[in-house]
């Protein structure tokens, strides 16, 4: 039965003790405090700003910590358009980032290029990072952002984090909407 | 309106009219661009310098253009110059800015795009697309889709096996021209590109 | 017995004088961005710094260059609207009012004067939402970070707004060559109205904040002076412009889609520097407030598209699905897109960044053979190296704050 499990807490019965899987601890802490990388480059970019204004509040999820610095951030939202010319930056911002990390590509842009089909942008984020979330929209809008962050704490609530602990792990993509 | 035309076709008899819609406009040759530039700028007081593109007429003769957009502050009205570069196979163009600075980074544009040279820049080099770019993407024979080349940074090709490709154009783009309109270019890829579909995988994915 | 030894110190004057040359060391190249907060998009700044002074600065930008002039090439004139929004996205609307104007005038199409209204409205509801944000990331350099949550909540006034009347909250795409894509909805222009209520308190209060902040004034006076004769060389316009002290603004000089209707005032700063920046914009606020209640005031009765131009428009679908001649004209306009005549046009509307530039060359039919886009924030960005150098390493956030650019417009 290596599936996750939900504790509860009684301190009059079980004394001040709990007792949990580490995945289901060690996963808790990760899914409530990410700690998103705004990649903003285009339009997205703005949605991302309003998804953290007072209006759609990305701080009920513990996500409000929005660190410019790869070092103290846990995952890269790539929200806007990338180049060709940015994708050395997105790529080395990515490498630099401390494991666990999670990218969620917002917008179609970030998806697979978008609307511009030309020489200059780079036909999807996720030919250079693996990418862990789709957001589709142009620009989606933030409770479709908030959805994709869900849909991220979902995964990252399955994730076997405490077998291998000090091997790295491998992403695999989920489109938004698929069941899981 | 065409008063401005006439003066300067007084003054200079190598100025001839342009049609256009809207602003007067002239088409100066290149060789005399700078010196009617100059008194463009102090007698006629034309002080700003809005904007400078280059254009690929292609044409079998003078294919290179590069139209300037002149503002009178004072006037409030606007003036356009179009000129032509001598040569189709290396295009070049004496640099406005010497006398407006901001032809800068338009010159260092319009030679990003169309390989237009700008003699007299003081640092003509790529401005939007990175150094070591091989096309020039505006012209005419350049598909929009781009040509396959290498990732500007080799760490990130070597890390990801990414390339520049031509991008995917599904079938687009998404409009139909008539015979004496379909001026687009042979080169471009049309609906019948169907390389890359959903159904088959991104490169890098499994299956 | 104590002898006195005499000490030789030599020319100590040359000596301090080699030592200090000694220390001055090397300068310091500073590579800010291309991600970076306070570079309001994928700027890439190279400064070479002495100590904390800035002795050159040279901007990399074409990081968001996506190819928009080459698309234009293959697209009609209606399918390349939503590419339009994109450019200043602060401010889609006042991009899609700019690019339909441009080639109403190569196709010589006047609008009906409803239709001139609805734009006037959006374009200065998109100044309003531009402006806010600016001030707001201006403040948030500066250190006031009160001031964007306070705009923000406005724009999303402002975007409830966009919505119900383009269907998108930003990147509306709303208008099309010859006239807007739909008409207003009942009770919008109330709804516009309670918003010109609300957001002038708030404009107030911003000013009430910042204008005699002891902080933000030392932040911001007499920092990034641009000279009248160096805005007029650089080719800066806008709000950049008419704080230098140069009378222009595009909506009195040369009046198009009927401004020249309205009373409002343009403010002119008279220093140039970041400060004066910062109040021609709050200032602008105010009067475009003034223009859309004079423009919902005034709101003609009467059809919202060119109903002459029977190749360009597509007719309203009500039409379409029951008239042939509609229909027809549907079929021809969304395949082989609304049909302008050849010619070459150079339009430019007073955008909230500045002037935003379409030259348009057509040869017939309805894709253009080239269009080249004009984007004010280029320009702004031209005028870097001459402001930076001189300054201290910390004005550049107020600097860029001030200058209000955005990169989509910058690369295209």
């Amino acid at each position: 039965m290596a599936t996750h499990t939900e504790f509860a807490y009684n301190s009059k019965v079980e004394g001040e003790v709990v007792v949990s899987q580490a995945d289901a601890v060690i996963n808790w802490v990760r899914t409530h405090s990410v700690w998103p990388m705004p990649m903003g480059l285009a339009c997205c970019a703005i949605e991302l700003m309003a998804a953290g204004g007072a209006r759609f509040d990305i701080s009920r999820f513990g996500m409000e910590v929005m660190r410019f610095s790869p070092r103290q951030s846990d995952c890269m939202i790539v929200a806007g358009t990338v180049t060709y010319k940015m994708a050395e930056v997105v790529r080395r911002i990515y490498e630099q980032m401390a494991a666990p990390k999670w990218v969620v590509a917002m917008g179609a842009c970030a998806s697979t290029g978008g609307m511009y089909r030309s020489y200059a942008v780079l036909q999807g984020v996720d030919r250079i990072v693996p990418v862990d979330v789709y957001i589709s929209g142009c620009p989606p809008r933030p409770e479709a952002l908030l959805d994709g962050m869900m849909l991220l704490q979902e995964k990252i609530r399955r994730e076997p984090s405490a077998r291998g602990l000090l091997k790295p792990r491998a992403h695999e993509p989920v489109a938004v909407g698929a069941k899981l | 309106m065409d008063t401005i035309v006439d003066t300067l076709k007084a003054r200079f008899p190598f100025v001839t009219p342009r049609p256009s819609s809207d602003t007067p406009a002239v088409n100066v040759p290149a060789d005399q661009l700078l010196a009617f530039a100059q008194v463009l700028r102090d007698e006629l007081r034309y002080d700003m310098l809005l904007d400078l593109c280059g254009v690929d007429w292609d044409v079998a003769s003078l294919r290179f253009g590069v139209v300037y957009q002149f503002y009178h502050s004072g006037k409030k009205c606007f003036l356009r110059v179009a000129t032509l570069a001598p040569d189709n196979m290396a295009p070049a163009v004496p640099s406005l800015a010497g006398l407006w600075p901001s032809a800068d980074w338009h010159e260092r544009e319009a030679y990003d795009m169309f390989g237009i040279r700008f003699d007299g820049h003081p640092n003509l080099k790529r401005i939007l697309m990175w150094d070591g770019y091989e096309f020039y993407p505006l012209r005419k024979e350049f598909p929009l889709a781009g040509i396959e080349s290498e990732l500007p940074a080799a760490d990130t090709a070597e890390a990801t096996g990414a390339k520049v490709i031509a991008a995917p154009m599904m079938g687009g783009p998404f409009y139909s021209g008539t015979e004496e309109h379909y001026h687009m270019s042979s080169a471009e890829p049309r609906a019948n590109d169907q390389s890359w579909t959903e159904d088959k995988p991104k490169p890098g994915q499994k299956g | 017995m104590p002898t006195s030894t005499e000490i030789n110190l030599g020319d100590v004057g040359a000596r301090s004088a080699a030592y200090a040359e000694e220390m001055q060391g090397e300068h310091m190249t500073l590579n800010v961005g291309p991600s970076h907060p306070t570079t309001h998009g994928v700027l890439r700044l190279l400064i070479e710094l002495d100590g904390d002074r800035v002795i050159k600065c040279e901007p990399v930008i074409g990081y968001l260059h996506r190819g928009d002039e080459k698309i234009a090439e293959n697209m009609t004139y209606n399918q390349f609207v939503p590419y339009t929004d994109r450019l200043d996205y602060l401010a889609p609307l006042a991009n899609n009012v700019a690019y339909a104007l441009a080639v109403e005038k190569l196709a010589k199409l006047e609008m009906p004067p409803r239709c001139q209204a609805i734009r006037v409205i959006c374009c200065e509801l998109a100044r309003i939402s531009s402006h806010l944000l600016g001030l707001g990331v201006f403040g948030m350099d500066a250190g006031a970070w009160t001031i964007f949550m306070y705009t923000f909540t406005q724009r999303e006034k402002l975007y409830t707004l966009f919505e119900e009347l383009t269907g998108a909250r930003f990147t509306t795409s709303y208008t099309r060559i010859g006239g807007v894509a739909r008409d207003m909805p009942e009770g919008w222009l109330g709804r516009v109205n309670k918003f010109c209520q609300e957001v002038l308190p708030v404009i107030d209060e911003v000013d009430k904040l910042l204008t005699r902040n002891k902080i933000f004034l030392q932040r911001t006076e007499g920092i990034g002076v641009i000279t009248k004769q160096d805005a007029l060389a650089y080719g800066i316009t806008g709000a950049n412009l008419r704080a230098a002290g140069i009378e222009a603004d595009l909506r009195k000089d040369n009046p198009y889609c009927g401004y020249e209707n309205y009373d409002f005032e343009v403010p002119i700063g008279t220093r140039g520097d970041c400060f004066d920046r910062y109040l021609v914009r709050i200032e602008e606020i105010r009067q475009s407030v003034r223009i859309v209640r004079q423009a919902v005031e005034k709101m003609p009765e009467g059809p919202w598209y060119a109903e002459s131009a029977k190749k360009i428009f597509d007719p309203p679908k009500s039409k379409v699905l029951s008239s042939m001649e509609e229909l027809i004209q549907n079929f021809m306009i969304v395949t082989e897109g609304p049909q302008i005549p050849a010619g070459e046009v150079y339009f430019e509307a007073e955008n909230p960044k500045g002037a935003l530039g379409f030259y348009i060359v057509s040869k017939g039919g309805g894709v253009p053979y080239r269009l080249h886009i004009k984007g004010p924030s280029f320009v702004s960005l031209g005028i870097l190296p001459k402001i930076m150098p001189g300054h201290l390493l910390t004005d550049i956030t107020c600097i860029l704050g001030s200058l209000d650019f955005v990169l989509g417009e910058c690369d295209r």
